[in-house]
């Protein structure tokens, strides 16, 4: 018969090891009580929807929480069942999912990387998250997606447009349903070519972060396969409110045509600036000086007001698509809200539908299970036409749109014109596309 | 030589829009001793007066036309501003220069504000440490910024200048440049001539007025002009209003050039304090001098040809000189001897 006699070695052992144990976060333990991280216990399921709630972009993170509260209506069976009513798939019955009631919890972004980080690992952590979604920044998205890949948990990416989202920092676990710069510079070179010829010189403004980078490298890509020529390229820190310095030297480049890579503020602020200094009424080399912004959103053309009046981008979605799904959309979105939504509105609809639908036909919310369904997936009827979600680096192709600043308004959402629909053909690439080069999808992580 | 001189006056534009925050933020340092950390607020707060004002103008009548419909189908909403309905051409008038009319809107709003900041919480803090000081009105920055977020959402709101004095000028032509080789656009040009103006007059006043006299003397000795028995307290409290009015403008006019948001003030609000302790805390000719060298010298560093050489340079310059400044004379150019020394 053994006698449990304490001694002072024996309890700093123990000790040791019952800290051990409390300390350790239950994003490891959770696991291996069950087969996957944070898999449901009761009769619901938890959604993390990480989006930038302050900083700037809070409108865009602000209708992206719209339109995941208008999803989760959808998925527990209200209102009018939105897109589930046109998605080619009808896996999903308005019943929750796996026939667990959606509850979500909400995570501010700030548009920092290390805070959007923070709060996802706390809405895993401490609030059972089984995924992750959202996010208005590829520095963002890229981050997040790697502690998703980390916590063994789906991302499903929101707005992010860098090519290295699903380029060199693909994850296994990370899934995007919106386009990237390359997929721009695809459908809008052509478009440019037709409208500007193809004996042009480009100046480009670029913002110095990975979003910029690769979009840059892209639609100079594709405008010089179109004959143009790149006369310089002046990369922007994030930071800046004028940008009257940059675009100065412009003036006496010998460019004819400007090409603000910006987003949100940037472009903004550089359209402004580049209007202000009169370079769309001036000649150059007997041709009318032009600007092209490769990525549009409605919320920043409404910010530049009227300079975007007749300038070319590319865009997601809009919200003035004739498709059933789209119109589903927008009908459902403004008759909860007043207005149409936005392109961020409509990713992340679609990301929260395509995931709900992807654990409905594995049969389980296991992250490999989901994986695998969204592999490959093709689907229809979420806007875009027919959609395939590549398995070998989660990105999904779909025609895109050439849109063009509307010259004569006739409400604060009616800024922008569709010009193009783009075929998926036109702009899908090669998975060992240089541009998407390095990094590794890697393994599935179920977090068990 | 084009570009050098289209960098002559964007260098003179940046200055002008450093100076007029910085001089509000000086005069608030040398009057009342506070260092001020929610001024970039006030400029924030003054653009935000213009963007009132134009919702103000701009609010409508809605009627509704059967023949257009909106996005969801239903008869599309006409709006008409009530000050057309009214007043025809001078309402469509007023719209067009609704920022400067937003300046008579600002100044006494602006005043108050300033006034009420430094009676409300500012004068608490008159003999704490200048560290409680910075904590107190940075978070009082941070709390107004997070109203008008609340208001007026996250994203840039634009605001066009009068049609008169948009688009571009061909000054070059002027100077005897060629044809076209420097435009600039004319509402930054109207912005560097307010601004003077607005230097000028606040020099002026300091200068000429028994009211200015009086608070000069406050700046340099403020016990001996109590013992004379004026209140000089109330005299600096006026002041603080007046900075806040001359930052309010400032933000007013720089709405055609930056379209305002809730952030903007903290954006300039470290420039500014940059350009205050390079010129001299405390100092109003020191803050001028300092706002317009270090607005020509970041614009001269952000030509092509001088990154060419020292890549990133525009980034760092602002800091780099202050750094040699402050090394070299703690007191700032123009700051008084003891200042910031000890």
């Amino acid at each position: 018969m053994s006698v449990f006699t304490p001694n002072r070695r024996g309890l700093i052992k123990s000790g040791a090891l019952l800290g051990t144990g409390l300390a350790m976060p239950t994003i490891f333990t959770a696991g291996s009580a069950a087969a996957y991280t944070n898999a449901p216990t009761g009769s619901g399921v938890t959604l993390g929807f990480n989006v930038p709630q302050s900083g700037p972009y809070a409108d865009e993170g602000a209708d992206e929480l719209r339109a995941y509260e208008l999803a989760v209506e959808h998925l527990n069976g209200g209102g009018d069942g939105g897109m589930m009513n046109t998605f080619s798939s009808k896996a999903l019955s308005g019943n929750g999912i796996l026939g667990n009631k959606v509850n979500y919890v909400t995570g501010d972004t700030q548009t920092k990387s290390d805070a959007a980080r923070a709060s996802a690992k706390s809405m895993i952590e401490k609030d059972g998250a089984v995924m992750i979604t959202g996010g208005s920044s590829s520095g963002v998205a890229i981050a997040v997606q790697g502690l998703c890949q980390e916590a063994g948990v789906i991302f499903m990416a929101g707005l992010t447009h860098s090519n290295d989202t699903t380029g060199k920092d693909k994850k296994a676990n990370g899934f995007r349903h919106f386009f990237n710069g390359y997929m721009s510079a695809a459908a809008l070179a052509p478009v440019l070519e037709e409208m500007y010829g193809p004996d042009r010189n480009a100046y480009h403004l670029t913002a110095d972060y990975t979003w910029g980078w690769t979009q840059q490298e892209s639609i100079q890509a594709a405008t010089e396969a179109k004959g143009w020529e790149t006369v310089n390229n002046v990369l922007t820190p994030l930071a800046t409110q004028d940008f009257s310095s940059y675009v100065a030297p412009v003036l006496n480049s010998g460019a004819d045509i400007l090409v603000l890579n910006h987003y949100g503020g940037n472009m903004i602020n550089s359209l402004t600036s580049a209007v202000q200094f009169g370079l769309r009424d001036k000649q150059v080399n007997g041709k009318n000086f032009e600007i092209v912004v490769p990525l549009y959103s409605r919320l920043m053309a409404k910010g530049a007001g009227e300079n975007v009046k007749g300038i070319f981008g590319s865009t997601n979605w809009h919200w003035s698509l004739t498709d059933a799904g789209s119109q589903a959309f927008v009908k459902s979105f403004g008759e909860k809200y007043g207005f149409p939504p936005s392109q961020a509105a409509h990713t992340v609809y679609c990301q929260t539908m395509l995931y709900a639908d992807a654990a409905e036909r594995a049969g389980t919310f296991n992250p490999c299970g989901i994986a695998e369904a969204l592999e490959g997936f093709d689907f229809d009827g979420l806007g875009n036409g027919p959609t395939h979600y590549r398995a070998d680096d989660h990105q999904c192709f779909k025609d895109v749109l050439v849109v063009k600043g509307k010259d004569n308004p006739t409400s604060d959402f009616d800024l922008l014109e569709v010009v193009q629909v783009t075929p998926r053909a036109q702009v899908e690439y090669a998975p060992d596309h240089p541009m998407f080069a390095g990094g590794a999808l890697g393994k599935c992580n179920p977090g068990a | 030589m084009d570009a050098i001189f289209l960098q002559v006056l964007n260098g003179l534009d940046k200055g002008s829009a450093y100076a007029l925050i910085a001089l509000g933020l000086t005069l608030i340092f040398g009057t009342l001793g506070v260092v001020n950390f929610a001024h970039g607020a006030l400029f924030m707060l003054g653009a935000f007066c213009a963007v009132i004002m134009r919702k103000i103008l701009t609010l409508s009548h809605v009627s509704l036309d059967p023949e257009k419909t909106n996005f969801l189908g239903k008869p599309l909403e006409i709006r008409t501003p009530y000050v057309e309905l009214w007043w025809g051409d001078v309402g469509t008038w007023m719209i067009d220069y609704s920022v400067l009319i937003a300046i008579l809107f600002a100044i006494p709003v602006m005043g108050v504000m300033g006034i009420v900041m430094e009676r409300g919480l500012i004068k608490h803090f008159y003999h704490r440490p200048h560290a409680d000081q910075i904590l107190m009105t940075f978070g009082l920055a941070i709390v107004l910024q997070e109203i008008i977020k609340a208001f007026f959402g996250a994203n840039p709101i634009p605001q066009s200048a009068p049609d008169s004095m948009s688009g571009a000028m061909d000054i070059g032509v002027l100077f005897g440049f060629a044809e076209y080789a420097v435009i600039y656009p004319y509402w930054r040009l109207v912005y560097f001539v307010f601004a003077a103006v607005v230097i000028g007059g606040v020099f002026a006043f300091l200068r000429f007025t028994t009211f200015g006299m009086i608070v000069r003397a406050g700046m340099a000795d403020r016990e001996t002009v109590g013992l004379l028995g004026i209140d000089i307290d109330r005299r600096f409290t006026i002041m603080f209003g007046l900075a806040a009015a001359v930052t309010g403008v400032a933000g007013v006019m720089y709405t055609p050039i930056l379209p305002p948001n809730y952030h903007m003030g903290m954006d300039f609000l470290v420039l500014c304090f940059v350009v205050v302790v390079v010129g001299g805390m405390g100092s109003l000719p020191g803050a001028i001098l300092a706002g317009f060298m270090l607005g020509m010298l970041e614009s001269f560093s952000s030509m092509n040809e001088v990154k060419a050489i020292i890549p990133g340079i525009d980034q760092i310059i602002i800091y780099l000189v202050a750094m040699i400044v402050l090394l070299v004379r703690p007191r700032g150019l123009m700051g008084k001897a003891g200042m910031m020394e000890d």
